[in-house]
């Protein structure tokens, strides 16, 4: 199973690949390379994974191994960043029978602290900032 | 959403390409053939990841182009089941509801799928959630363009091959100037999609992004 992020790197180094070579990437054969990777990068840079990198994933792995997560709901946590119990439910199974409530609690803060969250987002929350935030 | 699918093939390499280096030939033949194109059981191919393994090339009598066995690597989407994927809605419809992600459209959360109770507007061909609370019924539209989370939870795979000609049907007598083509009525018939996902939204935390963002 691949990440998003693994992905998204992947479409980026054969964007900036083709993009160098450039004689051939008009002819028809290549209109299915360039439609399908155009969308997924749209699609992919929407999401938490394009302000990911490999150290920000090998940390959040080591934070999780005491969760016991399996893989697909490491996985999942990795591509969607979720911000609320609600979401995290979601994603883990029986999660009321498998984590307490400040485990997932503690569960949303590493995902808040390790990965890069959306810019925007956090730019138009100031109140619920915490004081550790202030750079 | 991704996975990496082992596959082997033989790459037809036309002569006018011999110049180019083998990898960089092969590479472009496979993402000719597999990109943006649905494997039957497989998934929707996306981008060659890498070549694992290339066997001996040969040329075979009549065909001046090499044909050589490559062992590949590809990054196909195929959603596990119960995964959690974001679309975009892209219309309703009696049938359910229409997701895209952008580079998949064929998403369908059928009305059986959907937060209870359910109706849906003939008027503005929308889906309706008809959310209840103490204060009174919210109606919760799902409108075109809304950012939706939904789980996967089934997959359907449909073999397009072609198959031979259809047999003549009862309304195709001879004719004389009638072609072999297929009678009118397959003209009017669907595109079926080769690979379709079902979702739900009936649980907590699913539906429309902003009717759980606080």
């Amino acid at each position: 199973m691949l990440s998003n992020y693994e992905v998204f790197k992947l479409l980026t180094d054969l964007k900036e690949q083709r993009k160098d070579s450039g004689k051939n990437k008009h002819s028809t054969g290549q209109q299915n390379l360039n439609t399908i990777m155009y969308e997924t990068l749209k699609y992919l840079s929407k999401t938490p994974c394009s302000r990911q990198s490999p150290e920000i994933i090998k940390e959040f792995l080591t934070t999780m191994m005491p969760h016991k997560l399996t893989k697909a709901e490491k996985l999942q946590l990795l591509n969607h960043r979720p911000q609320t119990a609600v979401e995290i439910q979601l994603m883990v199974e029986e999660s009321e029978e498998r984590l307490s409530e400040e485990q997932i609690e503690e569960l949303i803060q590493t995902v808040a602290d390790i990965l890069p969250g959306d810019p925007e987002q956090e730019n138009a929350a100031p109140a619920d900032a915490e004081a550790e935030w202030e750079w | 959403m991704f996975v990496l699918v082992e596959m082997v093939d033989t790459v037809r390499i036309p002569p006018w390409n011999f110049q180019r280096q083998l990898n960089d030939a092969i590479s472009e033949e496979l993402n000719k053939k597999l990109a943006n194109k649905v494997v039957y059981n497989v998934g929707l191919c996306l981008c060659l990841f890498d070549i694992t393994k290339l066997e001996d090339s040969y040329i075979f009598p009549g065909d001046g182009a090499s044909h050589t066995k490559v062992h590949f690597r590809y990054v196909v989407f195929h959603p596990f089941l119960d995964e959690i994927l974001v679309g975009k809605i892209k219309y309703c419809s009696q049938e359910g509801v229409h997701v895209t992600m952008g580079f998949f459209d064929d998403i369908l959360i059928p009305p059986e799928s959907l937060q209870q109770p359910a109706k849906f507007d003939e008027a503005e061909q929308v889906w309706v959630w008809e959310y209840e609370t103490d204060e009174g019924a919210h109606d919760l539209y799902m409108d075109q363009g809304e950012e939706i989370r939904f789980r996967v939870t089934d997959e359907i795979f449909l073999d397009m091959s072609p198959t031979g000609p259809t047999a003549a049907t009862p309304d195709t007598p001879a004719q004389p100037g009638q072609s072999t083509a297929p009678p009118a009525e397959d003209s009017g018939q669907k595109k079926e999609a080769p690979y379709t996902l079902i979702g739900t939204i009936c649980e907590p935390g699913l539906g429309l992004l902003s009717w759980w963002n606080s």
